[in-house]
């Protein structure tokens, strides 16, 4: 009964807190700029189950793919052993599927639960591996330094506690029956390590205390997991669906119009139009760019807190490759780490501090050649380029800070028509030439 | 253009020159090659001229939204009039911006690269390429745009065409999607890289060398000049040349 009513507080509790900070990362979202990315449904069904459900684009590096979709799989499947630790925590039953007549079929899951286990089990410690020995230069990189690179590795540990406490349950419960009846439950893996670890032992009360100890372990693990997610980089699990879905479906070189310059360019190049007609605006006029968050659009914002950390988009970036400064996974980390310090503040925007300047700086901004390798290499769809063009636009157009060579390019086209010095009237003298 | 409509007539293709095309002397090379190839097909088409502006490209990426405006409109005023229909480019910047972003300004236009256009000739046989051993023996590689490849998923068009030459396509390693820029776009071609290591155009030629490429094909004349400046870099100009697939095209066709 004590237990019972322990499962429900821990059940209630931890659903509840992530529920509260799911709230407030989702309103933090909807601080961003209105964009449509509701048109094209099939196109969004389509990309979401190709990029998303199918790891599409993890595939253009076949082996964290493998060990990546291991987890993947595992994770889904594992979810039907968490429906049934539910019913049994609530209903104070044991293994509530195999006695509701399951069997066989319940001894096939749960031996793919445990050989998919075993499987993530050695990707977990093979990304162990590649992040602490091998060191990846993508894993490597400064970005990482900090919280960054301890939250990756707090996840893979959680994953290996999650997993021995499966098998630590599904053990002693293979224990447990073989000591009772000399018929076990035959799961793939455990029905090996039951009579491997606990075969020596004829005290049945030993067992139920660690196939216990399995059972909380791993439902309090999941908690913990729960609750981790939206503090983590690991939110990718939940937020790479809707990012995918609601993907830029456009070419990759189209940049977003700025409809309130259009106008006003509009207005200026007609010489039938009144200079007084336009309605004096009722609220503050939109900043010109971005300068903070709330000047991105929530597909921005949602992008942040979607990144994995991975750094794909880094290692294929021609400015980082060449030792610059600017590093697209850095731009998305800034803007989730900028978003979120909001959301802690109580949502005051006018705390003194802002995304350019401190945490973004314009020598990164002016490093990118708008080349989209970033936006083609993210495995869930993620625009880095537009929130960088974005940012420019916000030092060029309210601040004036443009690097020098390029004020006399905006220059050259605005009097001569040409980013270079040359006069309009020579633009055929190429048909004269040999 | 404005002769043509004095006339009466309409073309069947605008060609868009662009600004390196009609000012940079290496670009001026292709934009003689692509007329080349036009006239030689017999292709009814204008060049805009001194109407011809910056299509607000640089502009744009630069984050002077105001400027690229200003140029698209005006532009857009001036294919509107002309009552254009097609429109041809030497350069996949003025691909881009022409093709994606002038059409929700109002300028709606069937847009090519010249690859592409020329691709279309040689399929519908106005255009052969003569049997005469140019290339034979040379190994070209393809060097994708980003404005091309990437931004527009345009891959294929100077790939089909290179194979069409009598010597050998080879890739380098980062080739199409993972294709590396040569460090041009976004308004760089106009600055001073910031601070770094390298030069991205050397790292570019790096892989260059490392395909044993003799050619290295371009479709943009940015990269052109970049590659160009990368091949001098490490004194290799003697043995590797840069060119546009427009003017292999020109030259396997003996124009």
């Amino acid at each position: 009964m004590l237990s019972h009513l322990i499962f429900v507080i821990l059940s209630l509790v931890s659903i509840g807190l992530f529920s509260w900070k799911m709230r407030s990362i989702i309103k933090q979202i909807k601080l961003g700029r209105p964009t449509n990315r509701t048109d094209r449904v099939g196109e969004r069904i389509k990309t979401m189950l190709l990029v998303a459900f199918g790891q599409k684009k993890m595939f253009n590096r076949p082996i964290p793919a493998i060990l990546h979709f291991i987890f993947y799989v595992a994770f889904i499947i594992t979810q039907i052993e968490l429906i049934e630790v539910f019913i049994d925590g609530f209903s104070g039953s044991h293994r509530f599927f195999y006695h509701a007549g399951l069997g066989a079929f319940y001894t096939f899951v749960i031996s793919s639960i445990e050989v998919l286990s075993v499987l993530t089990f050695i990707a977990t410690l093979i990304f162990f591996a590649r992040r602490n020995l091998i060191k990846l230069p993508r894993f490597a990189s400064s970005d990482l330094n900090g919280w960054a690179r301890n939250d990756a590795n707090l996840i893979l540990l959680f994953e290996l506690l999650l997993i021995t406490f499966i098998f630590m349950m599904n053990s002693a419960d293979e224990a447990d029956n073989l000591l009772r009846s000399n018929v076990g439950y035959g799961f793939a893996i455990s029905q090996y390590l039951g009579p491997l670890f606990f075969g020596r032992t004829n005290n049945l009360d030993l067992l139920h205390i660690i196939s216990s100890i399995g059972w909380w372990g791993h439902l309090i693990m999941v908690f913990v997991f729960l609750n981790y997610l939206p503090y983590s980089k690991h939110l990718h699990i939940l937020f790479a669906f809707p990012n995918t879905y609601f993907s830029n479906l456009n070419a990759k070189g189209k940049f977003n119009n700025m409809e309130s310059v259009e106008a006003e360019v509009k207005l200026m190049l007609d010489p039938s139009a009144d200079p007084y007609a336009a309605a004096p605006a009722t609220e503050a006029p939109q900043r010109f760019g971005a300068k903070d968050v709330q000047d991105l659009s929530w597909k921005q914002l949602l992008d942040a807190y979607s990144c994995t950390e991975c750094g794909r988009c880094t290692s294929v970036c021609p400015a980082n490759q060449t030792g610059k400064l600017l590093s697209p996974r850095k731009i998305m980390m800034d803007t989730r780490d900028r978003l979120s310090e909001i959301g802690t503040n109580n949502f005051d925007l006018n705390d003194g501090k802002s995304l350019l300047g401190d945490y973004i700086t314009p020598e990164e901004l002016w490093a990118c050649t708008s080349c989209n390798a970033c936006v083609q290499e993210c495995p869930v769809n993620i625009d880095p380029l537009s929130i960088i063009v974005d940012l420019r636009r916000f030092l060029v157009m309210e601040e004036s800070k443009v690097p020098t060579e390029l004020t006399g390019m905006l220059t050259n086209i605005e009097n001569n028509g040409a980013p270079w010095q040359f006069s309009p009237a020579d633009r055929m003298k190429w048909t004269e030439e040999n | 253009m404005a002769e043509m409509m004095a006339t009466g007539e309409t073309p069947d293709v605008l060609f868009w020159v662009g600004c390196a095309g009609s000012f940079d002397d290496r670009a001026k090379k292709i934009t003689k090659a692509i007329a080349k190839i036009l006239t030689h097909c017999n292709v009814k088409y204008a060049v805009l001229g001194t109407e011809e502006s910056c299509t607000g490209d640089p502009a744009r990426r630069a984050g002077n939204e105001f400027t690229f405006q200003m140029q698209a409109q005006m532009n857009i005023q001036v294919l509107n009039g002309y009552e254009v229909k097609r429109i041809v480019t030497g350069c996949p910047h003025c691909f881009n911006t022409l093709k994606n972003e002038y059409p929700e300004l109002g300028g709606t236009y069937e847009v090519l690269h010249h690859t592409q256009l020329i691709q279309d000739l040689i399929n519908t046989g106005k255009l052969s390429l003569k049997e005469g051993g140019t290339f034979k023996g040379k190994k070209i590689t393809f060097h994708d745009p980003c404005y091309l490849g990437r931004a527009n998923e345009v891959y294929e068009a100077p790939r089909e065409l290179i194979e069409k030459l009598d010597g050998e396509l080879v890739e380098m390693k980062r080739c199409k999607t993972n294709g590396l820029c040569c460090g041009a776009g976004g308004a760089q071609m106009f600055k001073e890289a910031e601070k770094g290591n390298k030069e991205i155009n050397i790292e570019r030629t790096e892989d260059v060398l490392e395909s044993a490429a003799n050619i290295v094909a371009t479709g943009c004349p940015f990269c052109n000049t970049m590659m160009t400046d990368g091949i001098k870099n490490f004194n290799k100009e003697e043995d590797i040349q840069v060119l546009d697939v427009a003017e292999l095209i020109a030259q396997a066709a003996d124009l």
